[in-house]
This record gives C-alpha cells, structure tokens and sequence, in this order.
C-alpha cells in the first residue's frame, strides 16, 4: 500500500516551493519521519519527513521543479505491518480541517487552497505562460480555486503586480565572451532576497545616517567578565547583547525607529523584536529575538547564538523570521568600515554595525589611540525625521560608550 | 411497531437509491413498493425496457438495411418478437433482482405493498389482500414516481390504446403505429416499433418535435427520422379515439382547432407527457402542499411543508430524468444523515436514444438569446469524423456553445452515434467550468468519435482542424 508524500503547509501566505534536492532515491529503504527531500522557499529551506517507514516508490517532483501546498512529491510503499492508513503529520503543521482520510484519497477539496495546487485549466496554462506569469499567482475562481481561461485572460489584461517594471533584455555579450560565461539559475531564496530589497528601496524613502562608537568601555567589560560571564551562563559575552540592549533603550525613546507603515497608518510596535542578520551559504536571513526588551543580556547572547547556527544549518522555521519590529546587521566581521544597509521591509529602521578599528581620537584634548567602530542607521524617512534619527544613534552610541546608562535606564 | 431512521415509498431510481444511500450512512431504512418488483417505471416499464427494445430492434434495422453495404448478406431476416420480448423481459429481471440484492446486501427491509403516511413518522403499507401493518420513521421519502399523462377524449386499455407501458409489451408488430406526442418517449418507441416494421405516425401539438431540446438539433432529428419513414403531423392535435371497429380511427385537427381528418390505426400510443404520481399517499390527510402541477412542493432540501417528510424524484419539480431522481436520491440521503447533500441541475444531460441518438446538456442557443448571453457555436459534423466513417454513420454533429466574452462551455448539444455517452466529456467539462480551448487543448484518441466533441470545442474556441 503506498503512502504518499505531499508538500505540506509552509506558513502564511507561502504558496509554493523548489524541490532542492532529493534526499533518497527510489528504492531506497527509510525510517518514518526521516528526511527525504529538501523544499526551498521564499524564506526558508526545510525537510519533508516520511509519512511512514518503508521503500520509497516514487518520485514525482524532480529537483528544481516546482511545487504548490499538497501537491505530490512521491510515494513509500509502506511495510505491511509498519503502514498505518493515515499519513503521519508533517513537521510543520498541515492543518486541513476534514477528517484525515488515507493517503489515497483525493486532493483535499479545501475551497482555501491556493490555485497553484490545483493548477490552471489547458488554456489558462498556455495564456499564463506566454506572459510568464505563475498560476499560483492569479487569483482562480473556478472550482476549488482552480485559474480558469478567464482568470488567465484578466489576469494578463491586469497590470502584472510588484516588480514588474520592463525587465531590460541584456545585450547579448560578444561570442567570444560568451563562451566563456557560466549561466547559473538564482535560487529561490536568493531571488526572493533580490526582490525584497528591490521592495524596500522602491517603497521607503530610505537614506543612511551615521555616527562612530568608542567600543573601548565595552571591551574593558568583555575582558574583566569574560570568564565569570561563560562559567555562570555557558554562553560566551560577545558584542551583540549590548548592541540589542543599546538598540532597546533608543527605540523606546525614539518609538517611530520601531513602528511600519501600513497604508495610510503608522503602526506602533508597543514589543521588541529584534533581528540578527545572519549570512548563510544560500544568503542573507535574519532570525528574530522576539521580546528582546525581556531578555537578559545572557538570554540574549544564547538565543543570537542558537539561532545563527540553525540558520547557517538551514533549520530556520518560517515563524522565526516573521514578525521582527528592527533588525542589525554586521558588515564589521567580513571587514567592512561603513556601509548604508537596506531596509528589512516593512521595519523603518536597521543598524548596521562595522569594524572595530584602532584609530587615533581626541580626547579630553589629547590624542589617545581608541577602538573605534562606524554605525550606520539606514531609516524610512517617510515616518522617522532626521531629529530622531540622529538622536536615535546618538542614544546607541550613548548606551554603548557607557553601559552604565543601561542599568540606570538612561 | 418496527422502527426507522429512513423510510422511502417507492423504489425507482429516487427511492432505490436513497435506501441504499442511507443505509450506507448508516441508517436503518425501510422500503416499501407496491409492485412485485422494485426499480419503479424506470427498472420494470421505463428506461431499462425501452433501451433493450432500442437496442435489439436497432440491430435488426441495421442487419436489414445497413449490413449488406458492410459486405454482409443476411438472406431472409426474420423477426422473432416474442424471443425479443423475452430478451427485454430478462434484461427487466436481471436489474429488479439486482436492487432486490442491493437491497439484502444493504440490510434494507423492504415492504411489499402501497405506502401511505398516515401520520408524520409514520407510514402504512397496505397488501393487495387488504392486510396493513405500520412502521415508525424519523425521515419519510416520497419517491413515488410519475405516471402517463391521460388525453381527453382518448381512453387507455393497454392493448390497442396503449401508454408506453403497453407500447413496451405489444404481442405484435402493428400494421400502423399512431404516436400521439413528439418527445422522448413518444420518439424512441416510435422508431422501435418502425425498425420492426410499422407504418408510424407522429402527431404533436407544437409545430416542432422534442419541445425543450435545441431547435437545431430537434430539426436535424426530424428529417432524419423523416428518412428512416416516420411521417409527422406537427402542429395537430388528436381529438378522439374511436374503438368501435376492427381498426382505430383517430380524429386529427389543426391544433388552432379547424377541420379534423380521420387517420386509421391499429394501436395509438398515447405519449403526451408525465405527470407526478400521488395517489394513496394520504397527503391531503397529512397536509402536505402540492405545487400547481399537482407534485409535492418542497424547498432546495426537499423538505415538504412537513417536518421530516421529504420528497424527490418525478414527484417533484424538476426534469423527469432517473438521473435526476438518482442524485436527489443521494442527496436526501446525506441531507437526513445530517451531511450536506445537494444537486446541481445546471449540469444534468439528457438524452434521447433514438437512431441516431440525441444527447444534451446546458443551455440552448435558444435559451442563450432569450437571456441576452453572447455565445459562439462550434459545430463539427460526424461525417467529417474517421471513426464514424467506418462505422457507416454519417448523420449528425456535436455543437458546443461557449461564453462569447470568457469561452466558457455553457452547453453541448449532440446528435448521432453514441450520443448519450459522449455528452459526458461536456457534462465534466462544465462541472470544472472549461472552457472550449480547454477541451480543445486535451487529448483525445483516435480515431474516436470523441474526437468530434473535440472538433466542435476547436471550432467553438476558434477553429476547426478537420473541417
């Protein structure tokens, strides 16, 4: 009796995913629950598990292709006496509310499912394709969702959502360049980052300001606590806790640095949430601290760390990107000096932090020879104004140059 | 008193299938029919007869006419009508003992006898020998059926004057068949009793025959039976039915009324229409509201005015189609379960299984120009199909009409080979709302005469290739 294996539900308004890569190949034998193929999405790749133990039968979706929630990606032949009838839940939750049928029933009639499970009728197909426009992206009102011929007919009379200005046909390179040149599909995930910050700077009226930070009195701190800090939290004391706890304190002196735009209102963010960007070998995510305003300093260091890891091991759930009110980024660890980094959209606001780098400062007149780091606050001018801003980093330099303040809550 | 969840009176394709439906879900149900076989009109003197009496005696006009241009030579072709009957009658009888087996295999109890609700929830069954007992059930189905519209000045007796009841079990040919009426049914025993010999006449009321179906196709129809030699006087009606003599005089006049003219016959059948059938129901007692064709009234769940009576089937509104009750069948079924069971009567074929056949489902051009709808007709003719060729069937043609504005397919309209069964590619076409380019744009075999539902969904879409 074959089980099969179907794309589950990947979180809030994700519709479809890339098949990665295939874990197993047919034929081969597997335990219930273990990994057999790779899905990557607009945020995040994860693991479909086995519905049960037994031999895979078949593979439907190839690597690269692409899938909607519930389509069929293969089938285990399930051992006679390890089969159950119904398929195990998959690691993320597939909420369907009919009772659960077997695995050989029909697709699930949910008049909830997005058109791209359910697909587009012959002609839609053809009408969408000549405008290279995916199905699961018009809205279908045949049945169950389906895109009928006159979904696809408006849908290319319509004009074509977000970022779709002219795309530039590129000049073809010279032939003896071109042969020399290596043509590698964008991954999802890196075309979702592209398209994303294409949004970010299409929308805000985004521009950088920036400011420097004498690091030295957090470094005293690191140096003097370093080994008491690790023995009592069994977590190293690094930067990043006195960024977000700097970065707290600011934005609840400056709340317009943590709130969004939401049409014509502007949503204030009355929690914290703070992201970490982090650099994969896929590209950029940014895992979310939520509540960080809660957090100890040492709550904080575990939770940035446990989180960078997953991340650059691919095991990010989708709710652990979502929801975040800031975010920080880090160019100083690849070297950078300065930068203007972009928005994480919808949020007004991230810091971007740099090296840290000796260099000689006046103080209290006298040259002295200072650990100096640049910061920059990239911010959506639409609804934060210079004044905050600056005054913004001014409190991040302040809270960092004298992390005194924090516990005075100044 | 035994007790029921689900009673049903009547066991035709409505009652049959909304016993065994319920029973499947788990409901203890009871059946009660009056006659000695289940399967209602449809089973014993309905569709089931009447598609073995097509059947055979179309082989016998084809063995007659067609075969020797196949290469075939039959010699002197002779017609056995009783062992024809008989074939009728074991086809009858292999279908009512297969409800019966439906039945024991479901643990329905059926009951023998005429059912009446004598009270809400309960139900009387009434012997032949006078005896009665009573049964207690939560949820009462009428599915009692319809019976032959009677014409004044005309008196049935089922031997010479003949619903189709009669027409199905005439113990001979006769010399000259007059079929007053022009729809389905008058049509289809029209052409059975011609194949086999007789000199038919069709005398209808309109000035067209199969009222409801599309103009065009009703027209193409009419001159190809005017072919095969049944004669027709449109626009007339039969006023009277002497039976005084040796043959049967019928007065024909113009149907405005005007002089009348004597046709001779030896049978008449009578085939003016259905209408529901209610008798002995004890409904008047009851209170249950009839609607102003005499059917039971009931509302999109078909509840009557009382609770826990419903009704479904030729009994109430609707086509007088087995399919028809068939579906209502299941849905009442789910309905009292406590599911949510309905019927789309948007998409429910009918088909008339003469020679050729005659298929349709949806909307009529007719219809569509009434409603001011913008249409295209596509329309692919069976003589320009391979697999039709070979089989020596040239008459006819497949018409689809889509949706000017979004090519939607709102209706199929097909005449000639296989009818029936290739209306069902449209049927789901239009469950899923295709449109023309979609059926166009899918597989079809070949050489098929599918192929020319897919011809006439091109030229519907655009145009045709093979034409």
């Amino acid at each position: 009796m074959a089980t099969e294996i179907r794309v589950p539900t990947l979180g809030e308004s994700v519709t479809e995913a890339t098949v990665g890569q295939w874990l197993k190949k047919v034929g081969d034998v597997v335990k219930a629950d273990e990994p057999l193929v790779e899905l990557e999405t607009d945020k995040v790749t994860l693991e479909v598990p086995a519905p049960s133990a037994g031999v895979i039968a078949s593979i439907e979706a190839k690597d690269g292709s692409t899938v909607g929630i519930g389509a069929l990606l293969g089938s285990i032949n399930a051992d006679a006496s390890a089969a159950k009838a119904a398929p195990q839940a998959v690691k993320v939750a597939a909420a369907k509310a009919e009772a659960p049928k077997p695995a050989s029933a029909p697709t699930p009639a949910a008049t909830m499912q997005p058109a791209g499970v359910n697909g587009a009728s012959p002609a839609a197909k053809k009408i969408l394709a000549e405008k290279a426009i995916a199905p699961a992206a018009v809205a279908g009102t045949g049945k169950d969702g389906r895109v009928t011929k006159a979904d696809a007919v408006a849908a290319i009379i319509a004009p074509a959502p977000a970022p779709s200005a002219p795309v530039t046909v590129r000049a073809p390179s010279l032939a003896d360049d071109a042969a020399r040149e290596e043509r590698v599909r964008m991954s999802r995930l890196r075309q979702t980052i592209a398209r994303r910050l294409k949004d970010a700077q299409n929308t805000a009226a985004m521009l950088t300001t920036f400011n420097e930070v004498d690091m030295g009195k957090v470094m005293e701190l690191r140096a003097e606590y370093r080994d008491l800090f690790e023995k009592k939290h069994g977590v190293k004391l690094g930067f990043m806790g006195f960024f977000v706890k700097a970065c707290i304190q600011a934005l609840k002196e400056i709340p317009a640095v943590n709130a969004e735009i939401d049409g014509q209102d502007i949503v204030y963010k009355n929690y914290y949430h703070v992201g970490i960007a982090v650099g994969t070998e896929k590209g950029l995510v940014v895992p979310v601290v939520r509540d960080a305003d809660h957090l100890s300093l040492a709550e904080i260091e575990k939770s940035i760390a446990s989180l960078g890891k997953r991340a650059r091991d691919g095991e990010l759930k989708i709710e652990e990107m979502q929801g975040g009110t800031f975010t920080i980024t880090n160019g100083g660890i690849y070297g950078s000096l300065m930068s203007t980094p972009i928005l994480n959209a919808p949020q007004s606001g991230i810091l971007g932090m740099h090296k840290i780098q000796e260099r000689p400062m006046v103080v209290a007149g006298k040259i002295e020879i200072r650990p100096m780091m640049y910061l920059a606050l990239s911010y959506d001018h639409r609804i934060v104004d210079g004044r905050e801003a600056v005054t913004f980093l001014v409190r991040v330099k302040e809270g960092l140059e004298d992390p005194q303040r924090m516990v005075l809550d100044l | 008193m035994p007790q029921y969840d689900f009673a049903v009176i009547g066991s035709g394709p409505g009652g049959y299938v909304a016993g065994i439906k319920a029973a499947q879900l788990g409901l203890k149900v009871a059946v009660v029919e009056k006659m000695a076989t289940f399967g209602g009109t449809c089973l014993n003197i309905g569709c089931i007869p009447s598609k073995a009496l097509l059947h055979t005696s179309e082989m016998f006009e084809q063995a007659g006419h067609k075969f020797e241009s196949f290469g075939i030579k039959v010699g002197a072709l002779k017609l056995d009508l009783t062992a024809m009957m008989g074939h009728k009658d074991s086809v009858v009888e292999a279908n009512t003992s297969g409800v019966a087996f439906l039945f024991k295999k479901n643990k329905i109890d059926a009951f023998q006898g005429t059912g009446s609700i004598s009270a809400p929830g309960q139900v009387k069954v009434t012997a032949a020998d006078g005896s009665s007992q009573t049964i207690d059930a939560k949820a009462i189905v009428i599915a009692t059926g319809s019976e032959s519209m009677p014409l004044k000045g005309v008196e049935i007796d089922e031997t010479r004057v003949v619903t189709s009841t009669g027409a199905l079990s005439l113990p001979q040919v006769p010399a000259r068949l007059i079929v007053v009426g022009a729809g389905v049914i008058g049509l289809e025993l029209g052409s059975v009793w011609r194949r086999l010999g007789s000199e038919v006449t069709v005398v209808e009321f309109l000035d067209r025959i199969l009222p409801g179906m599309d103009d065009d196709v009703a027209k193409q129809a009419q001159r190809l039976m005017q072919k095969q030699g049944i004669a027709f006087r449109l626009g007339s009606k039969v006023a009277s039915v002497d039976k005084k003599g040796k043959t049967l005089k019928v007065s024909v006049e113009p149907a405005a009324g005007g002089a009348a003219e004597t046709l001779e016959a030896d049978v008449v059948l009578v085939a003016i229409g259905r209408r529901a059938y209610t008798e002995g129901l004890g409904l008047e007692a009851v209170g249950i509201q009839r609607d102003e064709r005499g059917r039971v009234a009931v509302d999109e769940h078909f509840q009557t005015n009382v609770r826990g009576i419903y009704a479904v089937g030729d009994a109430i509104r609707g086509p007088m189609l087995a399919h028809k009750a068939e579906d209502e069948g299941v849905a009442i079924a789910e309905i009292v379960a406590g599911q949510a069971g309905h019927v789309d009567y948007g998409i429910i074929p009918a088909v008339v299984y003469t020679s050729p056949e005659i298929a349709s489902v949806g909307r009529t051009e007719e219809e569509l120009k009434a409603d001011g709808v913008g249409y295209r007709a596509g329309k692919f003719p069976f003589s320009a199909n391979g697999r039709a060729r070979a089989m020596g069937e040239r008459d006819g043609f497949v018409k689809i009409l889509a949706d000017a504005a979004t090519d939607r397919v709102l209706g199929g309209h097909i005449i000639g080979p296989y009818a029936g069964e290739l209306i069902a590619e449209i049927a789901v076409l239009m469950e899923f709302q295709g449109a023309a380019e979609d059926l166009a744009r899918i597989c079809h075999a070949h050489p098929t005469l599918s192929e020319a539902v897919r011809e006439a969904a091109f030229a519907a879409w655009t145009k045709p290739i093979h034409l």
